[in-house]
């Protein structure tokens, strides 16, 4: 059984005791634990079933390549699935729970799979599920996802907080071992700006638990020294508890620190995306132990040797009273040492070498222990833990010479560099034949903004895998036995996580899957949590012998971002909630909320779409306010709508390019309606161009347009036409902008006086400056509904109270605060069209008949030499008419004209399609515009509509201004 | 007439720095480039000289700070913007140029204690150690654009009206309690 | 992600404070022009993997369109510069060449 030892542990702090639960099992274990350390201590070995088999499975690792040991953390609103056990640092109170069986860890049903393994080889969905087709969908998928995944998905809102931050520095350490201070130092002493991050909570990296010398001083006070020393620099700052995880274009990398994940709920943000700038990269990311492929080598109790030293030594967690240790390098003999100089047994090492001279073999067999050189593990002996391993030759194919009994198996595969943040952006790895693993090669480095090596690997992650640089080999042992059986093979697993064993990957090569990429995906190796982390290697050299090819001929696969999972809430950072998107108000917001506004999206901004009363629905609501604004007044919040001022001796024919109609010659005081088109001569924004005097023209956009078509302005000025004299200023929040409209719409603004607003002072289409109830305004008299209609802009400042004072005086006059959809229905019943409805990007303002809005005598305008295009002059397009339903109902939104016979494809012709759709509460009846071929020719003429229910329905074709075509209630 | 109110009406908030909006402060887009007469009908109405590039001109109420090659920020009393458009259109006269307020277009936060640069590294991708004193930078707050310089112990920060809540959201997600970097 | 520096400004500004406007110096053509030259203007696009010349917007600074010489193989940045001309600067050039020996400005790299 895995035990606490008596003594030791560098990490932990025996006076400061903590409690925790695991499967609800109330555990205890000391401050400076990981979770993993904790469990080992309290003999919990199980801590998992695997994705696809089921098999326990049991801690391997003690870092954060661990592919076994993951578990739902927390509760409620602070649940997290798949929390790797060997990161997370233990606290008191902390709440673990097993993952992936049915109804419990130690009795799972799913471990059926495992019997039936042999019959589930790779690719066996692929294979199994495809016929018949429709079954997929609606019988195995359901039954599939239902039975795989790892953790559950919290059902609760996150409770707690996250945050980002921006940090910039000359030099970026990632790594904070031996190597990566000794960078941060060489940095620092140049006066560079360095920031050193390192994933665990303290510096040093793995050195000290192998007690060894650096600079000729013991490695723990070498470390402090240097601790202290880069602590007291200016140009130093040191990040724990915060993991490099991704290096992107230009010396961009994120990290994330994990600022409260040990200390729950004490208001701190819980983690911290960092997006770094830095000049350069040094990655000190260590190297990752690789396992040996042997039979039963996932059984609880098999571990990778060095973290079997990181136990005993970080922890004083002993794996088990006897220890079989089992590799092909002399590293793993430091954990035999580490093992017997903590009072534990270790009754052979297996050495998979012919001979292992070393100073570490030495050293091992004079402290007493068996050293088997030549021998294999033919088998570990066990089920949900090791009770002893079958010992055999290597060379041979696993008859079995031996077995010892034992508690644990503490194997090396060798050492696998962690290469991935060299390789996000590029960089090359080269076969090291010495190492038997994929190195950087500094000649092919990721390049930075001026071509220089943006990344410089240092330390164990360059292949330098001893702290003195001495030459360590590690020969290629891929398979133990080398000869071993399909019965062997089909139980040496490579992906722990996502039950990936040696045939598997021999099964697909023989499938003839050559590409490495493609046996990933058709295996799925790699592809778990762990991104294979412990896998890659040996499942690409099992795959390379297998298709007779060398390992670097059959390459990598992609190293990409995250290096290890990053939860969402720190990449969404702030932007949750109320701070989710940055919403744009008017100065009258707070008016419209408190009338019990309904509000729809504009773009970013929010605009009340109608205002219901007590027991209306939003139809209805809309309804009245559409009859109260025909037959009394209305206001409307027109705030949004885009201001732009253009300015200069060429303004006017700046402008006159820029719009289809002639603005340099608008006379000052007045106003005229123009359409702009981009290059291709679509239609793109409309609005109401006032000339406020001889060199300065206000254009007012859509809503949703003024940035665009003021970026549209500045882009023609800067990057074509540079040489005119103009300026622009977008001054749309400048003004709050209140639609007076309605047969009162003129008596409100009598009733606020201060200025002449009468028919012969300010006619149709002019505007003047003036004040109104005190407040300073610009009054346009335009008119968006047919109605007399005044639209009064006031600085924003005053807006609020501008609004009030009309709501103030309007309630004798009938006033209502009418919404967006409102002055929709009203536009559409005077048959003026909408950016957005009537135009979708293929639509030139001649489909729209606003050919009138076009100037024919201008030799150029942008857009002018697209609608020359053959397609958008011929005479078949779809053009704008109303249509009347026959019934009188509104024809269903998006719906086509359909056309005899049927396209191609077997679908219904179509010849035109609705484009904007009411119920029209002034006329009572369904009016609709929409674009029909050929349509102005065909008045009178009835067309079908279909319904996404399957009908049609009917509507005769007319003009498409439904109410007062003469315009006889304006014109008062 | 009602007096001129701020987006946010002065709220404030105190984390482990204390954040203020403030204002309504009179704010005038001067386009202008090339043009002799420009230093001189800058000193006229904020007393300070033209600013250099991505500099800001402060003196007492009034500043002058530089925001692309041909515009400027003017920063004056809230009532004084016509008198200061006035003087500028006479300084200016014949001249191309455009002088427009912007007064009520915008929001202004104060952001105030040793930490304050804290609070805007978690928005901006602007390398704080390295702003200049006087210097202008404009840039993004999380979503939204903004324009940021330090001043009397602590930051101004000016952004568009209609997200000045967006924009407090922000400033106090950033300037929680233990939240210090 | 890119930093490009801005040269109306000067400030080294990350993509996200940018906008783009893909390919740069594309010569305008309006009305009566031949198909095949409007089909130049608003559809033919170098789109080449290598040096490649582009328009930029500081959205989130100055406002300003600039123009970038940048490798979009390596996203190596050669330069950038002022949106007013309608070629590439000789000082821009230069620097490509001194980077890329043999390349030409019409794209072509001559041994």
């Amino acid at each position: 059984m895995s035990t606490r030892l008596a003594k030791g542990g560098r990490l932990i702090n025996r006076t400061q005791p903590v409690e925790f639960s695991f499967n609800g099992k109330r555990l205890k274990g000391f401050q400076g634990d990981t979770l993993a350390a904790g469990l080992l201590a309290n003999d919990q070995m199980l801590v998992g079933r695997s994705f696809k088999y089921h098999r326990p499975r049991g801690i391997v690792a003690a870092g954060p390549e661990e592919p076994n040991a993951l578990v739902n953390l927390g509760a409620g609103g602070r649940l997290e699935p798949n929390q790797r056990t060997t990161t997370t640092e233990l606290f008191d109170g902390l709440e673990s729970t097993s993952q992936n069986h049915w109804p419990s860890l130690e009795f799972d049903v799913g471990v059926v799979n495992n019997y039936a393994a042999r019959f589930m080889p790779a690719g066996f969905y692929y294979k199994t599920f495809i016929h018949p087709r429709p079954a997929w969908k609606h019988l195995f998928e359901p039954i599939i996802r239902r039975a795989a995944g790892l953790g559950k998905a919290p059902t609760e809102g996150d409770a707690d907080r996250y945050e980002q931050a921006y940090a910039f520095c000359d030099v970026l350490v990632v790594g904070a071992g031996v190597a990566g201070l000794k960078a941060a130092k060489a940095a620092a002493d140049a006066g560079q700006r360095v920031i050193l991050l390192e994933q665990t909570p303290i510096l040093g990296g793995r050195a000290p638990v192998d007690d060894t010398e650096v600079e000729g001083k013991p490695v723990e006070d070498w470390i402090s020294a240097m601790e202290s020393d880069l602590m007291a620099r200016d140009n130093v700052t040191i990040r724990t508890r915060t993991c490099g995880f991704g290096v992107y274009d230009h010396g961009y990398v994120l990290a994330d620190e994990r600022v409260a994940d040990h200390t729950p709920g004490d208001g701190r943000p819980k983690h911290r995306l960092w997006r770094i700038r830095t000049g350069k990269i040094v990655t000190a990311t260590g190297a990752i132990e690789r396992p040996l492929s042997f039979a039963g080598n996932d059984i609880p109790g098999v571990m990778l040797a060095a973290a079997v030293r990181d136990y005993v030594v970080n922890y004083a967690v002993s794996p088990g009273d006897r220890t079989v240790v089992v590799t092909n390098n002399d590293s793993a003999y430091q954990t035999a040492l580490a093992l017997k100089a903590a009072g534990l047994d270790v009754p052979a090492i297996l050495d998979a070498r012919e001979t292992a001279d070393g100073a570490l073999p030495q050293a091992a067999r004079a402290a007493g222990i068996r050293v088997l050189t030549g021998k294999a593990i033919a088998k570990v002996k066990g089920g949900k833990r090791v009770t002893g391993v079958a010992v055999c030759a290597q060379a041979g194919e696993g008859s079995v010479q031996e077995e010892i009994a034992c508690e644990a198996v503490a194997m090396s595969g060798g050492w696998s560099p962690v290469v991935h943040l060299w390789s996000h952006c590029g960089g090359k790895l080269t076969w090291d034949e010495t190492l038997s693993a994929f190195i950087p090669d500094p000649s092919r480095p990721p390049l930075n903004h001026d071509g220089s090596a943006m990344v410089e690997v240092v330390g164990s992650a360059a292949g330098d895998l001893t702290l003195t640089g001495a030459t360590v080999t590690i020969p290629p042992v891929w398979v133990m036995p080398q000869g071993a059986p399909i019965q062997l093979r089909s139980k040496m697993w490579l992906d722990y996580q996502n039950d990936v064993k040696v045939s598997d990957v021999q099964l697909a090569s023989r499938e003839g899957y050559v590409s490495v990429e493609h046996t990933k995906r058709y295996t799925t190796l790699g592809m778990a949590t762990d991104q294979g982390k412990l896998s890659n290697i040996n499942g690409l050299a099992v795959l390379a012998d297998s298709l007779g090819q060398e390992i670097p001929q059959v390459g990598t696969t992609t190293f990409r971002p995250p290096y290890t999972p990053v939860t969402i809430g720190a990449l969404a950072g702030e932007s949750r909630g109320d701070i989710f998107q940055p919403l744009r108000r008017t100065p009258m917001h707070a008016q419209h909320e408190a009338a019990g506004a309904y509000f729809e999206p504009v773009g970013l901004w929010r605009r009340p779409y109608c205002f219901p009363r007590a027991g209306e629905t939003h139809e209805q609501a809309v309804h009245r306010e559409v009859l109260n604004t025909r037959q009394n007044l209305g206001l409307l919040d027109a705030s949004t709508l885009g201001k732009i001022i253009v300015k200069g001796p060429d303004a006017g024919k700046f402008l006159d390019m820029l719009y289809t109609g002639v603005m340099s010659t608008l006379p000052i005081g007045k106003c005229r309606y123009g359409l702009m088109c981009n290059e291709q001569g679509f239609l793109s924004d409309d609005g109401v161009v006032a000339r406020i005097d001889e060199d300065t023209w206000l254009c007012h956009t859509t809503s949703g347009g003024a940035d665009r078509i003021h970026a549209w302005m500045e882009d023609w000025l800067q990057c074509e036409w540079w040489d005119w004299k103009v300026y622009t200023a977008n001054v749309t929040e400048q003004y709050a902008q209140v639609a007076v409209v309605g047969p009162n719409a003129r008596k409100l603004l009598q009733v606020l006086g201060g200025m002449d607003v009468s028919k012969e002072a300010l006619p149709f289409m002019q505007w003047v400056d003036g004040t109104l109830g005190g407040f300073p305004v610009r009054a346009y008299r335009i008119s968006f509904s047919g109605e007399l209609s005044y639209e009064i802009a006031v600085p924003a400042s005053h807006g609020a109270a501008f609004w009030d004072a009309c709501v103030e005086a309007g309630k004798a006059l009938g006033a209502m605060p009418y919404g967006t959809e409102c002055l929709h229905i009203m536009r559409a019943e005077k048959g003026f069209i909408m950016i957005g409805d009537e135009t979708d990007g293929t639509v030139i303002p001649q489909d729209l008949g606003l050919d009138w809005a076009i100037s024919k005598k201008k030799a150029d305008y942008l857009g002018k030499r697209g609608q020359e295009r053959t397609f958008l002059a011929s005479p078949d397009r779809w053009k704008l008419v109303g249509f009347d339903t026959l019934d009188g109902s509104v024809v269903p939104d998006g719906s086509y004209i359909i056309a005899d016979g049927v396209n191609g494809n077997g679908q219904r012709n179509v010849q035109g399609r609705v484009t904007s759709t009411y119920y029209s509460p002034t006329l009572k009846r369904g009016i609709a515009m929409g674009l029909l071929k050929h349509g102005p020719t065909r008045m009178g003429e009835i067309v079908e509509f279909n319904t996404a229910a399957g009908g049609t329905v009917k509507a005769r074709v007319r003009d498409a201004v439904f109410f007062d075509k003469d315009g006889e209630k304006q014109n008062v | 007439m009602s007096e001129p109110v701020s987006a946010l009406g002065g709220a404030s908030f105190h984390g482990f720095a204390t954040i203020r909006e403030i204002g309504p402060l009179g704010m005038i887009t001067l386009r202008a480039k090339g043009v002799k007469a420009l230093d001189k009908a800058v000193k006229a109405v904020t007393d300070t000289k033209l600013p250099a590039p991505r500099r800001i001109e402060i003196n007492g109420e009034k500043a002058c700070g530089w925001m692309s090659p041909d515009e400027y920020l003017l920063i004056v009393p809230y009532a004084e913007v016509s008198a200061t458009l006035a003087s500028l259109a006479k300084s200016l006269a014949g001249e191309h140029h455009l002088a427009v307020d912007v007064s009520d277009a915008r929001a202004i936060f104060r952001v105030e204690g040793d930490k304050a640069a804290d609070v805007l590294r978690k928005l901006s991708p602007v390398d704080f150690e390295m702003l200049q004193p006087g210097e202008l930078r404009r840039t993004r707050a999380a979503q939204v654009a903004a324009a940021m310089w330090a001043q009397d112990a602590g930051f101004t920060v000016v952004c568009f009206r209609s997200v000045a809540g967006y924009v407090m959201g922000l400033l106090t997600h950033s300037a929680q309690p233990g939240s210090e970097l | 992600m890119l930093i490009l520096e801005c040269p109306y400004c000067g400030v080294k500004a990350e993509e996200t404070e940018l906008s783009p406007g893909y390919e740069a110096h594309l010569k305008r053509f309006g009305p009566g022009a031949s198909p095949e030259e409007f089909e130049a203007y608003m559809f033919a696009r170098k789109n080449p993997k290598g040096v490649h010349f582009e328009r930029w917007r500081h959205t989130y600074g100055c406002g300003k369109w600039f123009l970038a010489a940048r490798c979009t193989a390596t996203l190596e940045v050669f330069g950038t510069y002022p949106a007013q001309v309608s070629e590439p600067p000789a000082d821009i050039i230069a620097k490509i060449q001194a980077r890329r020996p043999g390349w030409q400005p019409d794209g072509k790299v001559t041994k």
